[in-house]
């Protein structure tokens, strides 16, 4: 990229049919991808669509498909993933395109939703807070995975999601795994019965996509497996898996 | 794949590892010791111990087969949960037929 100022930048244009379109953005120091594309949008063309809200990897807005990998644009470095002056961006896999480069999310909260990602409260406001101890087993398995900020990445790049669309994918799973660790959770028994049903933790493949592309460093991929086996334990213990949840015809 | 299947599929390897070991096993005595299919019919013959040896491998790979086959069918066949439900059952059934099939072979005059 060196010795150049320009890059070479190809944009996803349309919905799900489409194509990328060629731009040529200024090269600029410590430039990363959520750049590029504002870039584009306010100087080349005003009628690209793409998502973004923080800008600084809090949000979980700005998730792209950049040169066929999912990442989070606003971390990601143009020096790190421009190969030749040449930078691909399109929207998430695995999701609708609404347009351009935003995709529809409604799937993937939906999943989270039916995970059993909401967090379900055992106590009241007037009662006494519940004091954790921060070295509990089960505070320690929560830690490791409550830092998802819910871009969809990890869902973008599963091969399961994108082969079983009843799949509830890797963060709506990762989320279910931190409240079973909650101690203030009191949604456990039904949590655990709706990722045991089909579609539910046991049909992920252990690829570890999620692991690898999380651009939190969270293991998905482990919480699920965590999951299954507290999962089985329950069944054997006699909890029953909920019916399997209403997906979208395949 | 839900919970039931789930434990029904590792529960079934678990089972097998041990039959796989003797049934590897009673290969290599047989090759080694140049024991022929006749010998090994002859000493089978009536043995209710190896009929339920057998008749619980066949049963074990069965049920292990068939949900391995079920979750492939549902994830890459434009049959759905409930026609990969049926074709794996219907598999399964088959190969523990097959299965029940040989076991008389070996144990029955």
């Amino acid at each position: 990229m060196s010795g150049t100022s320009e890059l070479e930048v190809s944009l996803w244009r349309g919905g799900e049919t489409g194509r990328y379109h060629v731009y040529a953005v200024p090269l600029r120091q410590s430039q990363t991808v959520l750049d590029v594309v504002t870039y584009v949008q306010r100087h080349l063309d005003p009628t690209l669509a793409y998502r973004f809200a923080c800008r600084v990897g809090v949000c979980g807005s700005c998730a792209m498909t950049v040169n066929g990998r999912p990442r989070w644009t606003c971390r990601t470095a143009v020096a790190k993933v421009a190969e030749n002056g040449r930078i691909e961006i399109g929207p998430l896999e695995n999701l609708p395109v609404i347009k351009d480069l935003a995709t529809d999310m409604s799937a993937f909260f939906e999943k989270w939703r039916d995970a059993g990602g909401a967090f379900v409260p055992s106590r009241t406001r007037h009662d006494e807070i519940e004091a954790i101890a921060p070295a509990s087993p089960a505070r320690r398995a929560a830690d490791a995975a409550i830092e998802c900020i819910n871009c969809g990445v990890c869902y973008a790049a599963c091969d399961t999601v994108r082969w079983n669309a009843n799949f509830l994918g890797p963060a709506a799973l990762n989320r279910a795994w931190s409240l079973v660790n909650d101690a203030r959770d009191g949604g456990g028994a039904d949590r655990l019965a709706a990722v045991a049903a089909g579609g539910g933790c046991h049909a992920c493949h252990t690829h570890q996509s999620c692991r690898e592309h999380c651009p939190q460093a969270l293991n998905p991929t482990a919480s699920i497996a965590s999951l299954k086996r507290r999962t089985a334990l329950a069944y054997l213990r006699g909890a029953r898996p909920r019916a399997q949840r209403d997906g979208p015809a395949k | 794949m839900n919970v039931a299947l789930y434990i029904a599929q590792r529960a079934s390897a678990a089972v097998m590892v041990p039959m796989i070991a003797v049934h590897i096993a009673v290969i290599f005595y047989a090759t080694r010791h140049a024991v022929t299919a006749a010998d090994i019919l002859a000493r089978t013959g009536g043995s209710l111990g190896w009929a339920a040896f057998y008749a619980a491998f066949a049963a074990a790979a069965s049920l292990h087969g068939a949900i391995g086959i079920r979750n492939i069918l549902a994830e890459w066949s434009p049959l759905g949960d409930r026609g990969a439900n049926i074709a794996a059952a219907a598999f399964g059934a088959a190969l523990f037929g097959l299965g029940l099939r040989a076991v008389a072979a070996l144990v029955l005059p």
